[in-house]
């Protein structure tokens, strides 16, 4: 009886409703304006590459190990270098990494031994062309230009 | 006497996929059907191969860890876990107790991420759209703490061989123990939603049995096994990572049908809470890292691991050759295992109920195709 009467006044979907209907109220509003309000992503995001610069003098961090180039699973990194004649060291010249073959694992920034390859925070890698998924040495080192809408 | 038409045919031939919203990424069914009836499905797959395990064979074993991860996408600490033991167990180490205890936690963690991706969108097939709204959402906080920990929210690589690679945040514990505090009741809520709905128990109850014999015969594992009634869980049978240091149990249901499965994926989601509460209670400090060598170069042998994930039995089989690469790398993936049951399951059932069923086998076509 008690089943019958549960069944006839729609109990089992009344007590669904009523869980929807608590989610009314606007502070349940979990949805993220993405392009109007940007989220922070977390400090150790895994994002958009670049190659450190010494802040004080401009060179490069990068010694031209080719560490990185070599724990990329993706073989996506090109380091150049030439050796300096009167230091016999290594400089780098280019610097090659390809973003659309990226996936991101990170196992190039945990190579290097002076953490001048890093991920960073910066999550959009959109480009117009295949071309402009690979980044040069300069665009690692300045980072991303922003992009220029056209209307 | 004139020929046979299309109208004389008494079966029907209809593809289902790879396309169809409802059959959980690129899988094609064949079905044979009799009006609405399904005579005998057939499983088209390969649409989402890459080829992975050929991918294995031509990386070291640090860059083949990236790669498991985009196998079951949903559940990818678990894949990494899977892979990262049967590699130590082939360089016969041990990672370090920390470590083992955050594993755990971020393995339960995905496991309810996985079974909530899972909820949200089988209820979504079957029709009710509000669930995978809400699951979405505890799904979120979970990615949040894998993007806090690891910075990747879904192929997260967040192990490594002999350990971890990251150190816990700090506010890890905080953030894990928040989000078992708001899980419980939120699970309460999708029970509130679906469980006792008369829709959802009528288009599940009694759809696609599978009984323990088809089970065992088929070697489906994971949470349709324990639907039939089989108390089988590898975190019990052969404990791994310290899971023999946690109570829990094994939740299973008698009847083999696709409400039971249902029921027994909300129960386990339970249980993970359980343990994560355990585990996040006392994480030993020390080295998250155990004495690996930089260059891995295992010993010629032989391994096969196998991990309860989310969908079931997660093996991998790697042979190695003494080199810095393995000879060969074989997964047994439980999605690929359970599809094989997807016609057993659909004989005799309708279009509609084909829809559920795939649901519940909870595939990610990833790891069908690897």
């Amino acid at each position: 009886m008690r089943k019958l009467l549960r069944t006839i006044f729609l109990v089992d979907l009344l007590q669904g409703l009523w869980v929807t209907f608590r989610y009314q109220h606007p502070k349940h509003i979990y949805t993220e304006q993405y392009p109007a309000q940007r989220p922070k992503v977390a400090e150790r995001y895994r994002g958009a590459p670049r190659l450190n610069i010494n802040p004080d003098n401009g060179e490069t961090l990068c010694i031209s190990c080719n560490l990185c180039a070599l724990a990329c699973p993706e073989n996506l990194i090109v380091v150049g270098w030439e050796r300096d004649e009167q230091t016999k060291r290594k400089v780098l010249t280019t610097f090659t990494y390809d973003t659309s073959r990226c996936m991101f694992c990170g196992l190039c920034e945990d190579a290097c031994p002076v953490d001048a390859l890093e991920l960073t925070q910066d999550f959009e890698l959109a480009s117009y062309t295949r071309e402009g998924a690979i980044w040069d040495r300069q665009l690692l080192e300045e980072g991303p230009r922003p992009t220029k809408y056209r209307f | 006497m004139p020929e046979a038409t299309f109208l004389d045919a008494t079966e029907l031939v209809l593809n289902m996929g790879p396309q169809h919203p409802s059959t959980h990424g690129v899988l094609r069914v064949i079905l044979k059907l009799d009006g609405e009836k399904v005579n005998g499905t057939e499983c088209v797959i390969g649409y989402l191969h890459r080829g992975v395990e050929k991918i294995g064979e031509n990386r070291t074993y640090q860059m083949f860890a990236p790669y498991v991860d985009r196998m079951d996408y949903v559940a990818a600490v678990s894949n990494g876990l899977g892979y990262c033991l049967a590699v130590e167990k082939l360089l016969n180490v041990e990672a370090a107790p920390r470590a083992q205890v955050t594993r755990v936690i971020l393995t339960e963690l995905n496991r309810i991420a996985s079974h909530l991706l899972w909820l949200g969108t089988h209820a979504l097939d079957i029709g009710a759209l509000t669930p995978v709204f809400y699951t979405f959402r505890e799904r979120e906080e979970i990615l949040n703490i894998f993007e806090k920990y690891c910075g990747a929210r879904l192929t997260t690589h967040s192990f490594r061989i002999g350990g971890l690679q990251y150190e816990l945040y700090d506010g890890f514990e905080d953030d894990v123990k928040a989000f078992c505090k708001a899980a419980l009741p939120k699970m309460d809520e999708y029970e509130e939603l679906l469980t006792a709905n008369r829709i959802w128990v009528s288009r599940l109850t009694g759809v696609g049995v599978l009984n323990a014999e088809d089970c065992k015969a088929y070697g489906v594992t994971g949470p349709m096994l324990r639907a039939a009634g089989v108390k089988w869980d590898i975190r019990k049978a052969l404990p791994y990572s310290g899971y023999e240091k946690y109570d829990f149990e094994i939740p299973t249901r008698q009847d083999g049908d696709t409400f039971d499965r249902y029921i027994v994926r909300m129960q386990e989601m339970r249980q993970s809470v359980r343990i994560i509460r355990q585990a996040v209670e006392d994480i030993p400090s020390g080295p998250i890292m155990a004495k690996v060598p930089k260059v891995i170069k295992p010993p010629v042998g032989e391994v096969y691991v196998s991990i309860e994930a989310p969908k079931g039995e997660l093996g991998y089989f790697i042979v190695s050759d003494g080199s810095t690469q393995p000879y060969r790398v074989r997964v047994r993936p439980p999605s690929f295992v359970n599809l094989q049951a997807l016609d057993r399951m659909a004989k005799g059932a309708l279009i509609a109920d084909v829809v559920a069923i795939i649901g519940t086998i909870d595939i990610v076509l990833g790891e069908v195709d690897r």
